[in-house]
């Protein structure tokens, strides 16, 4: 096993634990730290598999850099938005997060008239 | 004027990307609910310079530019062809009249700009630049940054709208869009390990080779890394069991939001979508066709059936934009060129025309509604008629064209489609498209049948006093996306068609076009008949 191979390898697993992390875990900041596993690992990839004999290949490098700006963003900007929920509801967990979705927007049929969230940003 | 324009045109490819850049920054600057007339010059301007990039790529074909002059592989390359030049051209032409829309719509109490309206225009600046620089890069690692930066622009305007649902809508969103691109970006990494390129150009030769060279380690690595970037796109895309983020985003945000959301974000990985599943990707990908297109299938039908039975009118509009996105994945295996010569893209953009204009105008329309009537519930549309005409008239022709009457935009697409899938006949496919218009039917004229409703007159007393005004502005501007989505069918399906297709395919898409409008017609009768 060659040790590009190994790298690939390596990240993928990441990437699979970050992504099930995105997707099965209920408390959002959870799911943010998932998220930045999810984005290591697809750096790893592309830093490990791009080595030819040995000797790294500086465009990936560039890339990888650029990676991680983005990723730096959106945490920051997923961070403003639980600090924003949580100050909102309380709670910044996915749970209560889902429920009040299907509440009041998600199913759409159940909406009760009087509610005030719902139409606020209509104004 | 036309050498003037021509002359603009191989400067258009970097402007596109830095003015909108540059004045977002500018109106974040200047200060919260600002920058509004200079984002509406600057729109104005893009306009323009689109204008002038789609004639003198229809002329001359693609444009390049090397972005600081460095060029790949060190630099990034920008390359404007017929399918790019049509998008730029749709962003700017639902950007420019939305953002006029969304001046009137946040000032309309005097000069203080609405809460939600705070962040619109730096948010709004990145987001237009986001999709420029997309539509124009053309290596695969740029389009993972441009899709990101569109995301996150667009995460930002959802949450603008303040309240705690729209925070947990944004949230919704930002974490479907980071695992889309999340998976985007792994594929890039895979193709880059295999092939050591990310450039559309140098991948095509490449993928085909290896592909052709069955069982080559790098024909299955790019498999995987082909199926991990459609994953993402689709999510992105909110094709139909992955939609599951956008009517909550769209249906909650402030109205100009959803617009542009709705009419140009959903667009720009659909864009991708295609660019990738019909350029470099398609050996690999070319026996897997029909998915999208019965994800696209369930997507019509369940995407019309939510919107039929929505309780909210902008939930109803977003729900349709689920099931209108879904036509943009039926043609994918009608790769060719039906009996009036157009090809499947060139027909698919013009599908994203018809219905990002479309869109943006139903939902500039239902957000006046909602804040003449101050209500948001499909039933409280109920005597519309008689006080909002005009908007009920834009909402009723961005109808037109989201059913398919002729003669709108709408129409030519989705009848091209039908002549496209008869020619190869796939029959079901016909069945699905004609089903979509007559489902679409049934929840705009749902709308329309309230709206002349006869209130009593007590009510419509009540109604009067309450009665909030809507800036004349933001009527025509909603009014003029709507007609411009109608007279897209009339004047501007031929040139777009030329576009997409090049230079060479003009003149038989013409002559296919006119000949075949006719049976066309008689057609569209069919389609439009509830």
């Amino acid at each position: 096993m060659s040790g590009a191979l190994l790298y690939a390898i390596a990240g993928v697993l990441l990437f699979a634990a970050g992504a099930a992390g995105v997707v099965l875990l209920d408390h959002l900041l959870r799911r943010v730290l998932a998220f930045n596993i999810m984005g290591s690992g697809a750096c790893l990839v592309l830093v490990g598999l791009a080595q030819r004999n040995g000797i790294p290949d500086p465009v990936p490098q560039a890339m990888v850099l650029t990676g991680i700006v983005v990723a730096v963003a959106a945490t920051g900007l997923a961070l403003a938005l639980i600090r924003r929920l949580h100050a909102q509801t309380g709670h910044a967990d996915g749970k209560t997060e889902e429920e009040r979705v299907k509440g009041e927007t998600g199913a759409g049929c159940s909406l009760p008239a009087s509610h005030s969230v719902a139409g606020r940003g209509d104004d | 004027m036309t050498e003037r324009l021509a002359m603009l045109a191989p400067l258009a490819l970097p402007l596109l990307i830095l003015l909108p850049l540059a004045w977002a920054a500018l109106a974040f600057v200047l200060g919260t609910g600002r920058g509004s007339r200079l984002a509406i010059a600057a729109a104005a301007v893009q306009l323009m310079l689109a204008f002038a990039l789609a004639s003198a790529v229809m002329d001359g074909g693609p444009l390049h530019h090397a972005a600081g002059g460095w060029g790949a592989p060190l630099g990034i390359d920008l390359v404007a062809d017929g399918l790019a030049a049509a998008m730029l051209l749709l962003t700017q032409a639902v950007a420019l009249p939305l953002f006029i829309f969304a001046r009137g719509y946040f000032h309309q109490d005097g000069a203080r700009p609405d809460a939600a309206g705070h962040h619109f225009w730096p948010l709004a600046g990145f987001l237009v630049a986001g999709m420029n620089a997309l539509y124009l890069s053309e290596d695969i690692f740029n389009l993972y940054v441009t899709l990101e930066l569109v995301g996150l622009a667009a995460v930002g305007l959802v949450a603008s709208g303040g309240g705690a649902a729209q925070t947990a809508a944004a949230l919704r969103y930002l974490f479907a869009a980071l695992l889309g691109s999340g998976a985007y970006l792994l594929g890039v990494a895979l193709l880059y390990g295999a092939f050591g390129s990310v450039s559309m150009a140098t991948l095509t030769p490449l993928i085909a080779g290896a592909s052709a060279s069955a069982g080559a380690g790098a024909s299955e690595v790019a498999l995987i890394a082909a199926l991990l970037m459609m994953a993402g796109l689709l999510m992105k895309s909110a094709l139909f069991p992955f939609h599951f983020w956008l009517p909550p985003a769209h249906g909650g945000a402030p109205a100009p939001v959803s617009a542009l959301l709705s009419a140009l974000v959903v667009k720009a990985s659909i864009y991708l979508v295609l660019r990738l599943w019909l350029g470099p990707l398609a050996p690999l990908l070319t026996p897997l066709a029909w998915l999208p297109t019965l994800l696209g299938t369930a997507a019509i039908l369940w995407g019309s059936w939510r919107a039929i039975h929505a309780e909210r009118l902008k939930l109803l509009v977003a729900y349709s934009t689920v099931a209108q996105l879904g036509y943009l994945f039926l043609a994918l295996p009608l790769v060719g060129v039906g009996s009036t010569g157009a090809s499947a893209s060139a027909i698919l953009t013009l599908q994203a025309l018809a219905h990002g204009l479309g869109k943006a105008a139903m939902f500039a329309a239902a957000g006046i509604i909602i804040h003449a009537t101050g209500r948001d519930r499909v039933d409280d549309v109920a005597g519309i008629a008689e006080r909002l005409p005009l908007t009920l008239f834009t909402f009723a022709l961005a109808g037109v064209s989201l059913m398919g009457l002729p003669p709108s935009g709408g129409f030519l697409a989705k009848w091209l489609l039908i002549d496209l899938a008869m020619a190869r006949g796939h029959w079901p496919l016909v069945a699905v498209i004609l089903a979509g218009g007559l489902l679409a039917a049934i929840y705009i004229f749902r709308v329309l049948r309230l709206a002349f409703l006869n209130l009593p007159e007590a009510v419509i007393e009540a109604e009067h006093h309450k009665a909030r005004v809507v800036p004349r502005s933001a009527e025509w501007m909603a009014f003029t996306l709507a007609a411009a989505s109608v007279l897209l069918g009339l004047f501007g399906g031929l040139p777009l068609l030329q576009l997409v297709d090049g230079v060479g395919a003009g003149e038989g898409v013409t002559s296919g076009v006119t000949s075949g409008l006719v049976p066309g017609l008689t057609s569209g009768a069919v389609v439009g008949a509830p």
